[in-house]
């Protein structure tokens, strides 16, 4: 089989792409996009939770109560929860592939982080949406104030 | 003072385009540096975050539940993990911007070290106007 020399100084051009979709130039550009939609849901995340009113001290079940009755927190809230897991795991996948330098152990880990995307995920978005704010038989001086308004 | 030097003169330095060494972004200094807070900042946050989804979850077990786990959060030790967590995301968040800008705004690479000092300031700012408001919330929850 006859090798072909290329003529010198010919610019340098990649191996022709195998056919289908560049995932890894879709993680790069998921982590950017999605970089800059969770810096304005965390940072809100932060003021409204930590830094308005009485911060931390206000927040118990009554706080999430009145938050998640209200759709807007609810779809921020499961907004937030998918694109930080993603990206924190797309971000872990990369330190995997950069530091395990064993196979099995690139594997394993990569296998234990797609394994705790799918189940924090899965268990953060029926949290929110099957939320009751005033479940019965619990203390009303536990629940939000409107629980006890009717 | 080489790095106070540097820095006053790293503007001068960067003007003639194309004249600096190619490869340096990334090797020692400013550029290596930010890059290894991000991902030690990165990995902290990610692991507060599997936490994080699993305390919230508990709002779906019980008031008492979620109410118990609340009020270890807002044991003063616990305050200073959290002030650590805020200060890992404003820098991830404001270093993330940095990086896209390096690589989407064709000056991005020539003012990367400018931008890096801009991350720290703005996260100086973002820590000053943070760590009291929230070191005051926790302490003044002691003894409740």
């Amino acid at each position: 089989m006859a090798t072909t020399i290329e003529a010198p100084r010919s610019p340098y051009s990649r191996a022709p792409r195998s056919r289908g979709i560049n995932w890894e130039k879709w993680g790069w550009m998921y982590m950017r996009a999605s970089g800059l939609v969770l810096v304005v849901l965390i940072f809100g995340h932060l003021i409204v939770n930590l830094v308005l009113g009485d911060g931390i001290k206000a927040i118990d079940f009554a706080f999430v109560g009145g938050k998640w009755s209200n759709p807007f927190w609810q779809v921020w809230d499961c907004l937030m929860l998918w694109l930080a897991m993603i990206h924190g795991a797309n971000g872990m996948r990369t330190l995997v592939n950069d530091y395990a330098s064993h196979r099995t152990t690139r594997g394993i880990l990569k296998g234990a982080l797609l394994f705790s995307v799918i189940v924090l995920i899965t268990l953060g978005t029926l949290v929110i949406f099957t939320f009751d704010p005033c479940p019965a038989g619990a203390p009303a001086d536990l629940l939000a104030s409107f629980c006890s308004a009717s | 003072m080489s790095r106070t030097e540097t820095g006053t003169h790293a503007p001068g330095s960067l003007a003639p385009t194309g004249k600096r060494p190619q490869g340096t972004l990334y090797r020692g200094r400013e550029g290596m540096w930010s890059w290894v807070l991000h991902r030690i900042t990165g990995i902290a946050i990610f692991f507060f975050l599997l936490v994080h989804i699993l305390d919230t979850a508990l709002v779906r077990v019980a008031p008492e539940a979620y109410n118990a786990v609340m009020s270890t959060y807002k044991n003063p030790i616990m305050g200073l993990g959290e002030t650590a967590l805020v200060g890992a995301i404003a820098f991830h968040a404001y270093n993330g911007i940095r990086i896209i800008l390096i690589d989407f705004w064709t000056k991005g690479p020539k003012y990367q070290k400018v931008m890096f000092y801009v991350v720290i300031g703005l996260w100086v700012v973002t820590m000053a106007g943070f760590v009291p408001r929230h070191l005051i919330n926790v302490f003044s929850e002691m003894g409740h």
